[in-house]
């Protein structure tokens, strides 16, 4: 075998971008065997490893792609599912630029190694020819609860379950998966590779009750009472933020949850949903981050113009690359430097959104450019649905309903480095944690958590 | 799978079921609701609870048939199953300390005020209850307000049965004969309850309202069933569904719940039409 030593990576065959901006399949086709092998051929297979340093699982990234160059994928699937509990997920979803690939020796004089693509080829591959079923552990006697079924959740039980803990996940809604089924599109991330992860942890032996809340339906000292020992909260960004100006309530205004929630989990977008969702012509939608690309993108393939408006610029985008490269190819327009002032309504419906320019300044605290006001700068934009997408804040059932649990001043739960929060035996993790985040971040909460649930119930 | 336990039609249009969900009956409060789902393809619709159970874990639900789900929810007979039933979600509705209350109802909207009567009845508070139809075929539960009130009006909007005329004027009687209300309970269509806080207003008697906005999850996830409450957005689903009726923004929560009105008129049409093909 010869190392790979082109500067470029594969590419990653996509659908054309005309034809799949009127659908909802998948975008991203995933490399065959053969350009799998010719990726991993790229992987110098560095000693310090410096790309496991940059996955929030630890995923023994050479490892796995050794596995690849000598065509052994069923192998290099076990390296990684010993660390991660989604592989398919996290191959399409992980911001991998800013993660393992930020820190590819490969990157400083070329393109890094395509390790999100061969991640995803690697599940994929064994999705589709694995036909031996998941060995179910011996149960250890112990029994622990998981509220959610998102990304940290799912982490959580199927590394709690592969050391034989008895796990029951508690869903609110009546289909397990979190923002993996509610928020990410079908195009993005299919929905029977969702199920397909949720099925590998349910034959592992954890139990999934769906329709049950958490902080309504049962309360956490209620699971402790009835023989759970620990309980990981990972349930997962809340309520929705709105920018308090005039014009929100108007019809066809959406947060992008709900937008995403009636296409995504709902399925709106198909003919002869139960569930609607507005057609509409000229959509905006306010926001820059990856859940601000999905309802761009959802909304573009429902046949609306679709203008995305960002108060900094293309470089601040909290976007992953990907998907804002994929969303220009798309025909989505951005304007960059541009904030919504308010939105002009006609018989309650939305007729328009109006703007001013911005210009950056300092960093804030976030390290990122400060936008501020271009004085007299207001600009009508056409619309006739706008989508707010500006983040959400964590979801207050939980926390109003167990006495001392401690959150900070944002709502999230304060936890320590283990997941540990301000009560024994209750840990949590993900968006409940952080607000909104990555899929990859809340599965490290949840791997992070089951580690110190073990240490704690074995003392 | 939740099983339905009993259907009773209470009206040619309103149809009461006790659902088996012995978690959900355990916690149950007058004031919140459930979000159902009647099969897998099923649109999530939420439902204000109309009674419990706790012993045989029963929720009781009543619904008017208007849209397609409700239609289909309503094809269901006893020993048949629903896909979901989660709850009891949003706050129960905050009774404590109240010696006299008026509980107004309207329509299907009695449904809701009857638990809330029941639970401030068994507290010892005296509640007059103002109940009102559009007519005589379409009263329900009757007896049951009865036995929950020391005084019960029926109002009809064509006189047929009761008092002809709408719930706000026993209601604006009373205050101006000195009754002397804790608080106002009203709980009917939006339009009802704009009109019940607008009666109670100058009387300065504390008046809660029950909404009912489009929901999605329910949970505090979606954003979709905001209202403007005092100036502020609140969520119907975790800040409600009770609110104080002199902060709500009424004409707005109006104009969003006719947000999917053709969208549900045709898919209403189109279910129906199915059902009598299939009949046929």
């Amino acid at each position: 075998m010869t190392a790979n030593m082109s500067p470029k990576r594969n590419e990653m065959p996509t659908q054309n971008a005309v034809v799949r901006a009127s659908n909802f399949n998948e975008v991203a086709l995933g490399y065959s065997e053969e350009t799998a092998i010719d990726e991993a051929m790229r992987c110098l297979t560095c000693k310090n490893m410096p790309c496991v340093q940059g996955c929030p699982v630890n995923i023994h990234i050479p490892e796995f792609i050794e596995k690849i160059k000598s065509g052994d994928f069923e192998g290099a699937y076990q390296v990684i599912s010993q660390s991660s509990s989604l592989p398919a997920v996290c191959g399409r979803v992980c911001p991998q630029e800013t993660q393992c690939e930020a820190k590819c020796v490969r990157g400083i004089k070329g393109e890094s190694v395509g390790i999100g693509r061969l991640e995803r080829f690697v599940a994929d591959w064994h999705n589709a020819h694995n036909t031996e079923g998941v060995e179910r552990p011996q149960s250890n006697g112990h029994k622990v609860a998981v509220v959610g079924s998102g990304p940290s959740g799912l982490t959580c039980a199927g590394d709690l379950a592969k050391k034989g803990y008895e796990v029951t996940v508690f869903e609110a809604l009546h289909l397990a998966g979190g923002v993996l089924v509610y928020g990410i599109p079908e195009f993005r991330l299919p929905k029977a590779v969702v199920q397909k992860e949720v099925d590998t942890l349910k034959a592992l032996g954890v139990k999934i009750e769906t329709n049950v809340v958490i902080g309504k339906t049962i309360t956490v000292d209620e699971l402790f009472e009835s023989g759970f020992e620990a309980v990981f909260i990972g349930s997962g960004a809340g309520l929705p933020r709105f920018m308090g100006i005039k014009g929100e309530s108007l019809n066809g205004v959406y947060s992008a949850n709900e937008f995403l929630t009636r296409n995504n989990l709902m399925k709106a977008y198909k003919e002869g949903s139960a569930t609607p969702v507005m057609q509409t012509k000229k959509t905006v939608v306010v926001g820059g981050g990856n859940v601000a690309m999905d309802a761009a993108r959802t909304a573009k393939r429902l046949g609306a113009d679709v203008t995305v408006v960002y108060r900094r610029t293309e470089n601040e985008l909290p976007a992953r690359r990907e998907e804002v490269e994929h969303a220009m190819e798309e025909g989505i327009a951005f304007k960059f430097l541009t904030n919504p002032l308010e939105i002009n309504g006609k018989d309650g419906w939305v007729d328009g959104i109006v703007c001013e320019r911005m210009e950056l300044s300092e960093p804030d605290e976030s390290g990122r450019a400060r936008p501020v006001r271009v004085p007299d700068s207001a600009f009508t934009v056409d619309a006739d649905c706008v989508i707010m997408s500006i983040g959400t804040s964590p979801n207050p059932l939980i926390k109003s309903t167990t006495d001392g649990l401690e959150v900070n001043k944002r709502g999230g739960i304060v936890v320590n480095e283990d997941g540990l929060t301000s009560r024994t035996g209750i840990y949590a993790g993900g968006d409940a944690v952080t607000g909104a985040a990555t899929v990859i971040l809340a599965m490290g909460a949840g791997k992070t958590a089951a580690k110190a649930i073990d240490e704690y119930i074995k003392g | 799978m939740y099983k339905i336990l009993s259907k009773k039609v209470l009206n040619p249009t309103v149809t009461q079921m006790d659902i088996e969900a012995p978690l959900v009956a355990k916690k149950a409060q007058a004031g919140q609701f459930i979000i159902l789902r009647v099969d897998d393809a099923g649109e999530r619709i939420p439902l204000t609870v109309a009674g419990f159970d706790r012993e045989k874990g029963s929720v009781r639900i009543i619904f008017q048939i208007v849209g397609a789900t409700t239609f289909k929810l309503n094809q269901k007979q006893e020993g048949d199953y629903i896909a979901d039933f989660v709850g009891p979600l949003g706050k129960a509705t905050e009774t404590t300390g109240l010696k006299r209350v008026c509980v107004v109802g309207g329509g299907v909207g009695c449904a809701i005020a009857l638990p809330v009567a029941q639970k401030l009845h068994e507290q010892g508070c005296q509640v007059d209850s103002i109940i009102g139809f559009r007519n005589k075929d379409l009263v329900i539960l009757e007896d049951e307000f009865k036995s929950a009130s020391k005084s019960l009006k029926i109002m009809t909007d064509d006189g047929s049965y009761g008092q002809k005329g709408l719930v706000t004027e026993p209601l604006k009687n009373a205050l101006e004969n000195g009754a002397e209300y804790d608080e106002i309970f009203a709980i009917g269509p939006l339009v009802m309850m704009k009109f019940v806080v607008a009666t109670a207003k100058p009387f300065g008697v504390k008046t809660t309202v029950s909404m009912n906005p489009v929901m999605i999850d329910g949970t505090g996830m979606c954003g979709g069933c905001r209202l403007t409450v005092g100036g502020e957005t609140k969520f119907a689903c975790v800040d409600g569904p009770d609110f104080d009726g002199y902060l709500v923004d009424f004409d707005e929560a109006m104009s969003r719940g006719a947000t999917y009105r053709d969208f549900e008129r045709h898919a209403y049409e189109k279910t129906c039409n199915l059902f009598k093909k299939e009949v046929e």
